[in-house]
């Protein structure tokens, strides 16, 4: 039962995809929009490829959906906040900043900072422990002697 | 002293980000659509095909919309959970054939049973995307006044009917 089922997904299938995409499929202008929005929009069943990436059936069927919206003129923004309001931000592959997103776009920049703090004051702890360790005289002499010792051996 | 515990500190915040993470499941995207009006549709049934199964015709009710598929194993895993609540009449279960052969998803129902009450077909996944499907199964709670109300990704477990659903069903259909 279920070979006969892949076995007419496998012949109906492709056949049918393809008699329905070819005639909006040849205009390339559509094309061009169609892929320039879709590395945009995240797959949801393949969840790191963008929609123009994934051969998942919900990713042909969206990009379908999407290049039904371009041919009807519709513009970039009316398309995303048409899969927005379906699927959610989750679809785009730059969320927008909102109370949600917060950490997401502010959280590289406080570990930046962050950093930053920790690097300046480890720097400046360690030149006060470079300036504090004063040599007498005495030390001093005794530096001097064993460096130009150390060049008449060498 | 803070040479100890600061790095423990970073550490310390780090499991608890990572613990928090594991916990969650990324594969279940939460739905812009619940508190939203339930997306209008009207389609062939699937036994009776001049026959519409409409949204509209729903208003006034409190009821299920599972979308299912005749390939899709998750069905097959929730099937008995949606059999037994059928029998129970607790609430109407209406489906949604997503994108399914008509010979293949009624020798489906024929063969496991039929928990719905109409089932409604739609080939080429349009329905499903206007209710922001990703992955069948999935099934909507919707209230009388046709408003989404809660969404199931995945299978309906026993335990997600008995904790979650059912308690808000009757929740909705009290109103």
């Amino acid at each position: 039962m279920i070979w006969l089922a892949l076995i007419a997904l496998l012949l109906f299938a492709p056949s049918a995809w393809a008699g329905e995409a070819r005639p909006l499929a040849d205009d390339p202008a559509v094309e061009e929009r169609l892929k320039h929005l879709a590395v945009e929009l995240r797959c949801l069943v393949c969840q790191n490829q963008t929609l123009a990436d994934s051969n998942a059936p919900l990713a042909e069927d969206l990009r379908r959906e999407v290049r039904e919206m371009i041919v009807k003129n519709m513009s970039d923004k009316e398309i995303i906040d048409f899969l927005v309001s379906r699927y959610g931000d989750f679809v785009l592959y730059r969320p927008p900043l909102k109370s949600t997103t917060t950490l997401l776009w502010v959280g590289p920049f406080v570990l930046l900072v962050g950093g930053g703090i920790a690097l300046v004051v480890a720097l400046k702890r360690r030149g006060k422990k470079v300036a504090d360790a004063a040599i007498t005289e005495e030390e001093h002499r005794r530096v001097e002697q064993l460096l130009s010792e150390g060049v008449k051996r060498s | 002293m803070t040479r100890f515990f600061l790095p423990l500190a970073i550490f310390g915040i780090m499991v608890g980000f990572l613990a928090v993470g594991l916990t969650l499941n990324p594969r279940e995207i939460p739905s812009p659509l619940v508190g939203k009006e339930a997306p209008a549709f009207s389609r062939q049934q699937l036994h009776e095909q001049d026959k519409v199964f409409a949204r509209k015709d729903l208003a006034g009710q409190v009821w299920l919309l599972n979308f299912w598929a005749s390939w899709c194993s998750g069905c097959k895993t929730e099937h008995p959970v949606l059999m037994e609540l059928a029998k129970s009449g607790a609430v109407p279960i209406y489906g949604m054939d997503y994108k399914d052969q008509r010979d293949e998803a009624l020798a489906w129902l024929n063969r496991w049973g039929n928990p719905y009450q109409i089932v409604g077909v739609d080939l080429e996944g349009r329905v499903g995307i206007d209710y922001g499907v990703y992955g069948v199964p999935e099934t909507y709670v919707i209230d009388k006044q046709g408003v989404i109300r809660y969404k199931q990704i995945g299978p309906v477990t026993e335990e997600a009917l008995a904790k979650t659903i059912l308690p808000l069903v009757k929740e909705l259909q009290a109103k």
